[in-house]
């Protein structure tokens, strides 16, 4: 478990449109990475790239490499179907199936796929993505209810358990936080200290000191302009990144003149 | 009216403007619209019981009267809460001249239909009776089997444009052509739905041919663009992030089209497929061409003609034989069963947008 994700040269397009230009970087496995920067600079589209979400807007295309354990997964013949079994995903705002129990939102990743599978068997999935999630204890009387029917920051946990119930390799988060408020978004902070022992996790976070609790590296994005493409500015340990950065943009975001 | 005079800003006098009138205004008795419209009505019934006016002046005199409440407001409110008296006045009575017509017809149907109604009625058929008894045993048959196959017909064509539509297409030209000419299907009359039906089915069995099936296929024509709107709109209202969250699970597209879309917007679609078949249950034209009229029992709608309650009504009242009233009863009782039947329909797909609804979301 747990992979490591080397990008080289990728340049993301929106039709004709070049969103995020020219990134590299080493995403090591069993840590976390955070992406910060300003509204529009690509974060989020450089995070969807990775599980090969965002080709499900139309016209989003990429240039260039993202290798996992040296498979590239933009190679002719990989499928995105598997490529997303192996990366998880966190949405912005919470999104657990309304149609279904809280049991069933987590098994989703099984269920919807028509996996089969023993009673004894998914109880134990359930419980133990529950468990990894920290929800196990708020909801194991009432398993059978809807999941809507939680709060804001326990769906957001729900869709860590359907995401990690799966066992993907890689875990990326899209501002998991945002929505939620500043006690749910602790809680999810702790649950991403933890999980990091298993998964490497990718976070994009609007927050700075978010960043700066949760993530062994971090990278700033930045653009220099509107319509012009993001970049990434400079990456590195989170310590020296917060510290003693390179780029005087970095310095100046990360002390709050810009952005 | 009120005037806004600049007041001086000391606080010496403040006392000068009365907060009172400046705030509350003029304001009509609480009871006043209430008062108006009981004496509009009190007249107006007034004029109908003594003088002997028909009900249509009557009604006349009832929106001519309730006009006296704008033009009271606007002496004592001020213009403003006098439009807005005048327009409560005209939406209001705008909703009673549209449940004039409602009423009117269940009042007339009811009263006229539930004479006939009986055990008999609707185990019986038209066959070998002449004068009274009978009943619509074969129409109702026919226009069960006739409406179900349509509904066999239609769903699945429907549903799968919508979803091609909604899911697939992308926006792309064809996509726009399908929208365009599902529109253009909505107007079609439904004379043009049977004479298509028959034009189709003479090309096979020659002509003056009788089924009930080609009745089916008149109505799918009229039901597909209603499905294919209906389930569009549903499917579009089920957020993208579901999609996403779906696919960010590694579940291929058509996966997450039949398990999360469907599901998510079933008791959307359900209603408008419901809703679908209670609009054409009753027409009349189409089946009049394609299916004919007959008086006996016919379960095969492959095999010659196929009665239905529309075309039953429609025959009984044009040709009522010797004495008329008996067949001019069955009718009505026709007429009154086939509005059962739509009622019946819309309570279902109540309950089932009810039941089959997201939970915790009802």
């Amino acid at each position: 478990m747990a992979k490591s994700i080397d990008v080289s040269d990728l340049n993301i397009y929106y039709g004709d449109f070049l969103a995020v230009e020219g990134v590299t970087i080493p995403i090591p496995a069993k840590s976390v990475t955070a992406f910060i920067g300003p509204s529009g600079c690509g974060k989020s589209t450089f995070l969807r790239s990775l599980n090969r979400m965002h080709e499900v807007i139309r016209g989003a295309r990429v240039e260039g490499k993202v290798l996992i354990d040296g498979q590239d997964l933009y190679a002719s013949d990989m499928d995105p179907v598997n490529v997303r079994r192996m990366i998880g995903m966190v949405f912005q705002r919470p999104n657990p199936f309304p149609t279904m129990s809280i049991y069933d939102n987590v098994l989703a990743g099984q269920k919807l796929n028509s996996k089969r599978m023993k009673k004894s068997e998914s109880d134990d999935i359930v419980e133990r993505s529950l468990r990894s999630a920290g929800l196990w204890a708020e909801v194991k009387d009432r398993l059978a209810r809807p999941g809507s029917g939680l709060s804001g920051g326990q769906q957001q946990r729900l869709c860590i358990a359907r995401a990690i119930s799966v066992e993907p390799e890689i875990l990326l988060m899209d501002e998991p936080c945002s929505a939620l408020d500043p006690i749910s978004t602790s809680v999810i902070e702790d649950l991403i200290h933890e999980l990091k022992a298993q998964y490497t996790i990718v976070i994009v976070t609007h927050n700075m000191q978010q960043a700066a609790r949760v993530s062994d590296e971090t990278a700033f994005f930045n653009l220099s302009g509107v319509g012009k493409p993001g970049r990434l500015i400079e990456v590195g340990r989170t310590e020296t990144i917060f510290s003693n950065p390179q780029d005087p943009a970095t310095e100046a975001y990360i002390q709050g003149r810009f952005g | 009216m009120t005037t806004l005079t600049p007041t001086p800003e000391s606080p010496g006098n403040r006392g000068a403007v009365d907060v009172q009138k400046e705030l509350y205004g003029g304001q009509l008795p609480e009871r006043a619209p209430l008062l108006v419209i009981g004496a509009a009505v009190v007249v107006a019934a007034a004029l109908y019981l003594a003088a002997g006016v028909n009900l249509m002046l009557a009604a006349l005199v009832v929106f001519a009267i309730s006009l006296a409440l704008p033009v009271w407001s606007v002496a004592v409110e001020g213009r403003r809460k006098a439009t807005d008296r005048l327009v409560t006045v005209l939406v209001t009575s705008s909703f009673v001249l549209a449940m004039f017509p409602l009423f009117s017809i269940l009042v007339t149907v009811i009263g006229k239909g539930t004479k006939v109604l009986g055990i008999d009625f609707f185990t019986f058929s038209m066959r070998n009776v002449v004068g009274e008894g009978g009943g619509i045993y074969h129409a109702l048959v026919g226009t069960l089997i006739i409406t179900g196959a349509a509904t066999v017909i239609s769903v699945p064509i429907g549903l799968f444009a919508a979803i091609y539509l909604v899911e697939y297409s992308e926006g792309n030209r064809l996509s726009r052509w399908i929208r365009f000419l599902v529109d253009v299907m909505t107007g079609i009359p439904s004379i043009v739905a049977g004479l298509f039906a028959y034009a189709l089915f003479v090309l096979f069995f020659g002509e003056g041919v009788r089924m009930g099936i080609g009745g089916s296929v008149a109505l799918s024509v009229l039901m597909i663009p209603v499905v294919v709107r209906s389930t569009e709109e549903m499917l579009k209202l089920v957020p993208n992030e579901l999609r996403e969250a779906s696919y960010a699970l590694g579940v291929p597209k058509w996966r997450t089209v039949s398990k999360v879309v469907l599901p998510t917007a079933l008791a959307g679609i359900v209603t408008g497929i419901t809703l679908a078949i209670a609009r054409v249950i009753g027409e009349t034209a189409p089946l009049l061409i394609i299916a004919g009229a007959t008086d006996s029992v016919n379960f095969n709608p492959f095999d010659g003609r196929m009665a239905s309650l529309p075309v039953f009504a429609y025959a009984s009242q044009r040709n009522p034989g010797i004495p008329p009233e008996f067949s001019i009863d069955r009718a009505w009782g026709a007429a009154l069963t086939l509005l059962l039947i739509v009622m019946l329909l819309n309570l279902i797909a109540r309950l089932v947008s009810y039941f089959f609804s997201p939970k915790g979301e009802r």
